[in-house]
């Protein structure tokens, strides 16, 4: 009741600011991603997370601060400091709620690891610190993923208990670098919390590789690579890093997309320079062709029923977003007239929108089209903007930009009203692309 | 009719090296523009068949790698914004390798199409393919067979220069012709 009557606040007073992250601690090798807050967090919610109890000052995954971290990510949350806090509490029991309004935090979280010897599970407690209601309480099993895991999961219950979205912090994001200088450059395709935690290369060549795609179980990507010099498709499971190629034929083999169900892949391939988009069964590699005209049809996506696929075209002289059905007659629409150049469609997780790239005033910009009204609203405001991909609870859109002539990862909320952007200590990085929320 | 040949590759070899040195694109140059001039590329300097005049038997080989080494060092053809038309200027280079070509059916090129990085990374995969088939229908126009040559796009991933200025951009979009023996 009373957190319902917090909920305005939230929504009017947000800025969806992002949720991935910085980070840092993996093999030194590795491109890391680190997060600019471009611009400051204002209206967020305060809130305490308090140290956990059954944690050593030296654990390795600090539990409440992972937490905090995610929130503070978010942008829709600050964390109190916690050299403000005048107490640490690790049960309701424990909390006087009049301190915590004094401190001004409008929640607190409190929690612990139990038992201490094998951090077997973790039990939280959300309370309103104005009511002192509780919220939430839950005692989550840590999984064989660990406490880092357990620690984005009781971030996800936060927020979606504090929000109505459910969180996205125990997701994943693959994205591809670049290192070197051109020509002699690699490649590699890099997997990341959705934190920027724990980057792994998760395939690497002096080859190109391009257009990273999640299988809607999470558990594997398609992807472009090069490494034949020419294009090829490969499907790779993540967990094993067993792969294989499923698309190299003549000419053009790109911008793989999965269908909903996961079955089939549309990718572009060409004949004779001319690309057409088509769809292909992975299990029995039939291949069937969508696209016919001549022009350069490209960037497939799946609508949500998988009956159609939303593509890039530039068939009437300049590149424009299209939607082709997958029955019968593969009637093609068209659905952006709005500037020059529309291009890189990506479904919203709703369906009720696309994100993609526009040349908007000179400058390629992400935007979102609505696809009821059609209006086209632009989210970004630099020059170089593209591959955007949706946050799979379609709060922010993760996407690509050049910031002192390097490529680095960005992210804006759904509503353009809050941007963030991550940057690599090492070479290019580009292409982000968003996991799905993982299966429980 | 063999001494003939090698003639005539190690001249139009000649000719090539003789014609302004090419300016190739320097990695990381940065603001070098591309090499404009060809002087029509029609330079012959009638004195490449001193190297000929030998064994013409046993050259004919060492002619043709010579004959490729040479047409790899002229083998950029750059295009305009947003366009997969060959410039004038950049006919020469094509014709060159056309006569190659022509005149060695066992041998084979690679084009690759390239773009600059602006606009979505897919779509530009289409761009540099369309480059790179310009380039494939000019030396189909000029006898060459089908079956000589690939073609592939990296479209902006793999650039001649770095940088986010048109001086960048215009050394990027290039169809680049690799001879493979």
């Amino acid at each position: 009741m009373k957190s319902e009557s917090l909920r305005p606040r939230l929504d009017a007073g947000w800025l969806i600011l992002t949720v991935l992250a910085a980070l840092f601690m993996a093999a030194p090798a590795q491109a890391q991603l680190r997060l600019d807050i471009t611009q400051g967090v204002r209206d967020a919610v305060p809130i305490a997370v308090v140290p956990f109890g059954g944690q050593a000052a030296s654990a390795a995954t600090d539990v409440a601060a992972v937490v905090a971290n995610d929130l503070k990510l978010s942008g829709r949350f600050a964390p109190l400091e916690r050299a403000d806090m005048m107490t640490r509490p690790t049960s309701g029991a424990g909390i006087r709620f009049e301190d915590w309004r004094l401190l001004k935090s409008d929640f607190i979280v409190v929690g612990r690891v139990e038992p201490e010897s094998s951090a077997a599970a973790v039990t939280f407690e959300l309370f309103n610190v104005q009511t002192g209601q509780s919220l939430l309480t839950q005692r989550l099993p840590t999984t064989e993923r660990g406490l880092r895991a357990t620690a984005h999961r009781i971030a996800d219950l936060v927020f979606e208990r504090l929000t109505g979205v459910p969180g996205a912090f125990s997701t994943r994001v693959a994205y591809v670098s670049a290192e070197g200088k051109p020509p002699a450059q690699r490649y590699k395709l890099i997997v990341a919390d959705a934190d920027g935690y724990g980057p792994r290369t998760i395939m690497e060549s002096a080859e190109p590789i391009m257009s990273p795609a999640w299988s809607p179980d999470g558990q594997n990507l398609a992807y472009v690579s090069f490494e034949g010099k020419a294009s090829a498709i490969y499907v790779q499971r993540i967990a094993t890093g067993e792969r294989r190629r499923v698309s190299a034929r003549s000419g053009i083999n790109g911008a793989p997309a999965w269908s909903p169900d996961g079955k089939r892949l549309a990718l572009t391939l060409s004949r004779d320079g001319n690309l057409d988009i088509y769809t292909l069964d992975l299990a029995t590699q039939v291949l069937s062709r969508v696209t016919t005209d001549d022009a350069i049809d490209t960037e497939p996506e799946w609508t949500q029923d998988g009956g159609s696929l939303y593509f890039t075209s530039d068939r009437a002289g300049n590149a424009q977003i299209y939607q082709a059905s997958l029955a019968g007659t593969r009637e093609v629409q068209r659905l952006t007239f709005t500037n020059s150049y529309n291009a890189r469609p990506r479904l919203a997780p709703d369906g009720a929108s696309l994100a993609l790239v526009t040349l908007d005033r000179g400058g390629y910009r992400i935007a979102t089209m609505d696809l009821k009204t059609r209006n086209l609203r632009v989210l970004t405001d630099a020059t170089q903007d593209e591959s955007p991909s949706f946050a799979p609870n379609g709060a922010v859109i993760i996407y690509a930009t050049r910031a002192r002539g390097r490529g680095s990862l960005a992210m804006v909320s759904s509503d353009g009203r809050f941007q963030q952007r991550l940057s690599s200590e090492l070479g290019d990085v580009r292409e982000p692309a968003w996991s799905p929320f993982p299966q429980r | 009719m063999k001494f003939i040949h090698a003639l005539a590759v190690i001249v139009l070899a000649m000719s090539l090296a003789a014609c302004t040195k090419p300016k190739q694109v320097q990695p990381d140059a940065g603001t070098q523009a591309p090499a404009t001039t060809a002087e029509g590329g029609a330079t012959t300097s009638g004195l490449g068949n001193e190297a000929a005049a030998g064994s013409a038997g046993s050259t004919a080989l060492s002619a043709q790698q010579q004959a490729i080494a040479d047409l790899n060092a002229k083998n950029i053809v750059y295009f305009a914004y947003d366009s997969s038309e060959i410039q004038a200027e950049y006919v020469p280079v094509v014709a060159a390798h056309a006569a190659y070509l022509a005149k060695y059916p066992a041998a084979h090129i690679r084009i690759e199409g390239h773009t600059d990085e602006r606009g979505s990374r897919e779509y530009n995969i289409g761009l540099g393919e369309r480059r790179a088939q310009a380039v494939r229908k000019a030396l189909m126009l000029q006898g060459v067979a089908d079956a000589q040559i690939t073609t592939v796009s990296y479209g902006e991933e793999r650039p001649a220069a770095q940088g986010s200025d048109e001086a960048a951009y215009a050394q990027n979009r290039r169809a680049v012709l690799v001879e493979i023996q």
